[in-house]
């Protein structure tokens, strides 16, 4: 059998936001063209970790993070973070499109990573299919991307990361602004996706998790707690505060 | 009793606000019935003259106009670009805040200091002289500050969830300031550099204290030649015995406040055409 390279794995994963303890000693695996979810209560370095992924984190004047990342086994530490970020796309949790046209909201990003001119109207048509809005939006993309709707602006969100073609997108409780059909509408999108890509998604909300997700990890107080197959995490949990926090008895 | 007091305070508000507009129109009124029988083509196209009935502002509008575009070229650049630096680049240094304070503190000297600057630094030290360049560049200081702390403002305005998106697609800080941050900082930063040059173009003293002249009868036709502007010839006439004067002074008075009421109506224009995708 040939040995897989992983899409992410880290090690001894630390981080600190100044003097706070965000993430303890972190060491997981995920799964290429899978869906990983990540539940745990506020505050226990849920979104911490995935924006460790595409070093996003960095940006902030008082973080700091010790142990190793591998990104398809290559170490994030030792890439440049522009390119690192091409490849691992992010998506956040309140819809956040350029205020710019529909069209340059998806052309941005493969403009700036050097796209021949020509081959623009087609990416950004293909694009917009990927994300299941063109049918909605192509006889408007000149329209200031503000004036779409909450879920349409977050699948557009989600256009504009896959315009870049990475590997490997994170979504940091993407639906959490959204309502319930806008939602369900991102989470078939999320399901078509990982055919292709690797997909991370945090999320406060368990039946999410629970619906979409092919492993789930649980966090608490910036520990990784528990991490396995959805079905059985959410069936037979093996820890007890695994237990307590799905079946809601805190969190 | 508490809702006696309630509509006594509104009342007293409502009051203070009355005065504050009367005030205003008073003055706007003054000046329009002493000045408006003065306004024609022939007082905008006149040379300043000792015959009232002759003088116009011919060559106080063109060294306005000089003055502020010059004044302009030097301070935008020069401000944005700090705000910039101090609000992308910088960071939360003890270094970055002093040198903020020290900002905020420069925005509140009287330009009559930066006048006796502006003659020790650009007239005597620089050799320029009695200028139109000496007077801009003593202008641009005198703004400097407020359009690097509007133009701040206007910076810190973008939500940093742009920023955030356009790094996550793999932007450069460069990219990211060049392409979401200035674009969607640009209504603010131009409205305040315009009411910062409508300040500039307002004011008499630190003009005279390099020794603009008063008395030119030609325009300026580079920016080493001498000049005066609307506020100086305005000062001029309003400080001479003979009464036509006051009339002249009254209707160049009427002339700047329409420029100065068409910058600003400009800077409303651009904030309101923005404001929509201000708010995200």
């Amino acid at each position: 059998m040939v040995k897989v390279t992983p899409a992410i794995q880290t090690t001894d994963l630390n981080a600190w936001y100044g003097r706070t303890h965000a993430l303890k000693n972190v060491t997981m695996t995920i799964e290429d063209n899978r869906i990983t979810a990540i539940i745990g209560p506020s505050g226990c370095g849920k979104s911490t970790f995935i924006r460790c992924l595409n070093r996003m984190n960095d940006l902030l004047e008082n973080f700091r993070a010790e142990g190793k990342i591998l990104i398809h086994g290559k170490d994030i530490q030792a890439q440049d973070p522009f390119e690192l970020r091409k490849k691992v796309g992010m998506v956040f949790q309140k819809p956040n499109p350029f205020p710019k046209s529909i069209y340059e909201n998806i052309a941005y990003g493969p403009r700036i990573h050097g796209i021949d001119k020509k081959d623009l109207d087609a990416l950004v048509e293909s694009t917009l299919k990927k994300a299941a809005l063109w049918e909605e939006v192509k006889d408007r993309l000149k329209d200031n991307a503000l004036d779409l709707s909450g879920g349409q602006q977050q699948r557009l969100c989600i256009a504009r990361a896959l315009a870049v073609e990475p590997e490997i997108i994170l979504f940091d409780e993407p639906c959490s602004a959204l309502d319930p059909i806008s939602t369900s509408k991102i989470e078939d999108l999320m399901t078509d996706l990982k055919e292709k890509y690797t997909l991370v998604i945090v999320t406060h909300n368990m039946q999410q998790a629970a619906r979409v997700s092919d492993y789930t990890a649980f966090f608490l107080l910036g520990e990784l707690i528990e991490y396995g197959d959805t079905k059985q995490i959410f069936k037979k949990p093996k820890e007890k505060s695994t237990e307590d926090y799905i079946t809601g008895r805190f969190g | 009793m508490r809702y006696i007091k309630g509509k006594l305070f509104k009342y007293l508000c409502l009051a203070a606000t009355t005065i504050a507009l009367l005030l205003l129109a008073l003055l706007l009124w003054d000046a329009w019935d002493k000045g408006a029988g003065w306004l024609s083509w022939k007082f905008l196209d006149s040379f300043p003259s000792r015959f009232p009935e002759q003088a116009g502002i011919k060559s106080a509008l063109w060294g306005s106009i000089w003055l502020m575009l010059l004044t302009a070229v030097i301070s935008i650049p020069l401000g944005v670009g700090a705000a910039v630096y101090l609000e992308e680049y910088a960071g939360r240094t003890w270094l970055a805040r002093i040198i903020e304070i020290n900002i905020s503190n420069l925005a509140g000297v009287p330009s009559i200091v930066y006048g006796i600057l502006g003659l020790a630094l650009f007239v005597r030290g620089l050799m320029l002289g009695r200028s139109l360049l000496a007077g801009a560049l003593t202008m641009a200081l005198l703004i400097l500050p407020i359009i690097i702390i509007s133009s701040q403002e206007a910076i810190r305005a973008v939500p940093n969830s742009i920023r955030e998106a356009s790094y996550a697609l793999g932007s450069t800080k460069w990219q990211t300031v060049r392409y979401h941050v200035l674009p969607a900082a640009l209504p603010g930063i131009l409205t305040g550099n315009i009411l910062a040059l409508s300040r500039a173009m307002g004011e008499a003293a630190p003009l005279i204290m390099i020794g603009a002249l008063t008395f030119i009868a030609f325009t300026p036709s580079s920016p080493f030649d001498p000049f005066t502007a609307l506020p100086i010839q305005i000062f001029n006439w309003a400080s001479r015995p003979k009464v036509e004067f006051q009339y002249l002074a009254a209707a160049g008075i009427l002339v700047l406040l329409a420029l100065l009421l068409a910058m600003n109506a400009v800077a409303i224009l651009i904030r309101n055409k923005y404001q929509r995708y201000l708010i995200w």
